[in-house]
């Protein structure tokens, strides 16, 4: 149990420049999820920490102590890998036991430790095979067994749902929010789904192209997206970016032009900061619009695409032919045709603003009963 | 009925030269074994089936102890230089397999182009460096020569089936703390067995038959591995060749391999398909 800084870690294959800057700090007993694309530098930055890869600069503290000389064993850390990696001509009792036998244990220290990962990950019945001969979930199981044997600082899981199928997925990741919660260890999760990072994290941290670009809450990351590419990652399906620009802002009344050439109402403006002129991107996530007719929406356009979801539809609409159709998510009574004409309707306080950089301006800050319950739990 | 036809004879045919290949290829194997059962005067009569066993000359060749003494060195000799192949070629190709360094290539190429010089062509050069360290004469002499071309498979069969396991089973013994001599024994080695018994098996047959050097590098009899002394093997006068003898002997000196290659059949066929499964 330990806290995690990184400091300015930098690192290069080649000429490709995979880490750039990262500066985090991860405290004693988080939950913290690398999230990003494929490419991102999410599972290089975490081998950084687990001593598997070499940094060109920067700095790396475990608990405290600079780690960044040490070899990965004396980091005390807990890594699982994607494919499980278990030693197949072991039992799972010498898989699990392997890394405390290097440690020179004692027997008895070996026989208990064991006994007590075994107990606590359900594999009791299971000591003794080999793991050709257990299940997916069950190799998943011992890897992990493995990794929290030898009582790590930090534990350390390299995308570990990524081989199993839906179903199992879901139970796996309830397993290790249940092992989190009866460890109160460090932990450094990678993946690329959004669902395991939003329902597993304490703290996501989301990676694009070598660089950080938000660490916060899920709570924080959903609804306060720092950038264009945050709101484009998290949530699903994706946020809607409508590219427009700055008609007239007047105290708290803010019109937008479309491309479209639409006039948009946004008022009582939810940012601080935006300048008449401005080329700004308007976010709205597909929950946050509702269906009406075409007069009455505040955008409109037809409908191109409608998928049945059982309990949703996702309904794709055209507003302008140069742009992304619009994606809603719609649950109500009457069913949208492809074909037909449609409107769109939000709250202004559901509205993203990102300047053209593609990053948010400051909000405001208004009452919020749902931030003050995130907070409270 | 034509198609029947047809097939009938395509058939038969396939069968014909099923049997026209096993016959080119056993009928010398066959001639050896009936010849070391014929008595000499048999010999020269062009039989090819046995009409009585004789065991004569397996009795006069266990009978002499120079033979004998010649079987114990090639044991001797071909288990060492399997047991120096395997542990170097093993070693080896954990560096040559696992690790991106400079002249990495270019290593694996050296060692390949080692073996494909003909033996000849270094018989000199080798016998220079066999005196210089003293060996001439001396079975272990042989056992460094015969690494000479027993090292390049190995090294590049072992190098093969070692970027084969995954790169994460070698991560988790670092990350459980094992050292890179703990990495190879306990974790590599184990899942390397089929390649191993597959190439200590090669290695262990190309010292075993070996001719050239042995004849070479040794001098006297109790030094000599079987390859040679059967060639020696004279008979009662000059214009005699005992045929019936070194058929015998070459029997004998063959059962070793064939008991040795039914007993790890399993493996090799398991070896010769490892890595085709994921690990």
């Amino acid at each position: 149990m330990a806290s995690v800084t990184l400091k300015k870690i930098n690192k290069h294959f080649g000429s490709a420049h995979i880490l750039r800057n990262i500066d985090l700090d991860i405290e004693d007993g988080e939950f913290v999820v690398f999230v990003g694309p494929s490419g991102c530098g999410k599972s290089t930055l975490l081998r950084v920490i687990a001593g598997l890869e070499e940094v060109n600069n920067g700095d790396l503290l475990i608990g405290g102590q600079d780690v960044i000389d040490l070899a990965p064993k004396e980091r005390g850390i807990g890594m699982v890998f994607q494919s499980y990696a278990l030693y197949p001509h072991m039992t799972v009792r010498d898989n699990i036991a392997f890394g405390l036998q290097l440690s020179r244990e004692s027997s008895q220290t070996i026989e208990e430790r064991v006994a007590s990962t075994a107990r606590i990950l359900q594999l009791e019945p299971l000591l003794e095979r080999k793991p050709r001969e257990l299940s997916g979930g069950q190799r998943q199981r011992v890897a992990m067994g493995r990794a929290i044997a030898r009582e790590p600082r930090v534990m350390l899981f390299d995308e570990p749902l990524s081989n199993l199928d839906a179903s199992l997925r879901v139970q796996m990741r309830m397993e290790i929010a249940k092992l989190h919660r009866r460890l109160k260890s460090t932990i450094i999760y990678v993946t690329h789904d959004q669902v395991e990072a939003m329902t597993l994290a304490s703290k996501i941290v989301v990676l694009n192209a070598g660089r950080i670009e938000q660490v916060g809450t899920p709570y924080e990351l959903y609804e306060h997206p720092a950038t264009t590419f945050v709101a484009g990652f998290i949530g699903s399906p994706n946020m809607n970016l409508l590219s427009s620009s700055v008609d007239a802002v007047n105290g708290d009344l803010l019109s937008l032009a479309l491309q479209s050439g639409t006039s948009i109402d946004i008022s009582p403006v939810p940012v601080q900061g935006v300048i008449k002129g401005d080329s700004v991107t308007l976010g709205i996530r597909p929950e946050h619009m509702q269906l009406t007719t075409p007069a009455a929406g505040q955008i409109d356009g037809e409908i191109v695409n409608v998928e049945y979801l059982g309990n949703e539809r996702f309904v794709y609409l055209m507003y302008h032919a140069d742009a992304e159709p619009l994606v809603i998510r719609h649950s109500g009574q009457q069913l949208p045709m492809v074909g037909e004409r449609a409107g769109v309707l939000f709250e202004a306080d559901a509205c993203h603003l990102f300047n053209q950089q593609g990053i948010s301006y400051p909000r405001v800050l208004h009452d919020h009963p749902e931030s003050a319950l995130a907070e409270s739990i | 009925m034509n198609r029947n036809i047809m097939r009938i004879l395509a058939r038969s045919g396939f069968s014909l030269l099923v049997v026209l290949i096993l016959v080119f290829c056993l009928f010398p194997f066959y001639y050896a074994i009936i010849t070391s059962f014929k008595s000499s005067s048999e010999l020269f009569q062009a039989s090819y089936w046995v009409n009585q066993l004789h065991f004569d000359n397996y009795q006069h060749i266990l009978g002499q102890e120079t033979f004998i003494h010649s079987l114990f060195n090639s044991v001797l000799v071909s288990t060492l230089v399997v047991g120096l192949s395997l542990l170097l070629g093993l070693t080896a190709s954990y560096a040559l397999g696992r690790f991106e360094f400079r002249g990495r290539s270019t290593v694996l190429m050296v060692i390949l182009a080692v073996s494909m010089f003909p033996q000849v062509a270094v018989l000199s050069g080798l016998f220079e460096v066999i005196r210089m360290l003293g060996l001439y004469n001396n079975p272990f002499g042989l056992v460094i020569s015969y690494m000479l071309f027993t090292l390049p498979f190995t090294v590049w069969i072992l190098t093969t089936f070692m970027q084969q396991l995954p790169k994460e089973l070698e991560e988790a013994a670092i990350v459980d703390g094992a050292t890179p001599w703990m990495t190879l024994v306990r974790v590599m080695m184990p899942l390397l067995w089929p390649a191993l018994v597959t190439t200590g098996m090669l290695a262990f047959i190309a010292a075993w038959n070996e001719f050239l050097f042995a004849l070479t590098f040794t001098l006297t009899d109790d030094q000599r591995t079987v390859p040679v002394a059967i060639a020696l093997i004279s008979g009662a006068s000059q214009y005699e060749l005992p045929w019936g003898i070194i058929m015998a002997a070459s029997v004998l000196v063959t059962l070793p391999l064939v008991i040795m290659v039914l007993f790890f059949q399993r493996r090799i066929v398991s070896g010769l398909t490892a890595g085709a499964v994921k690990g």
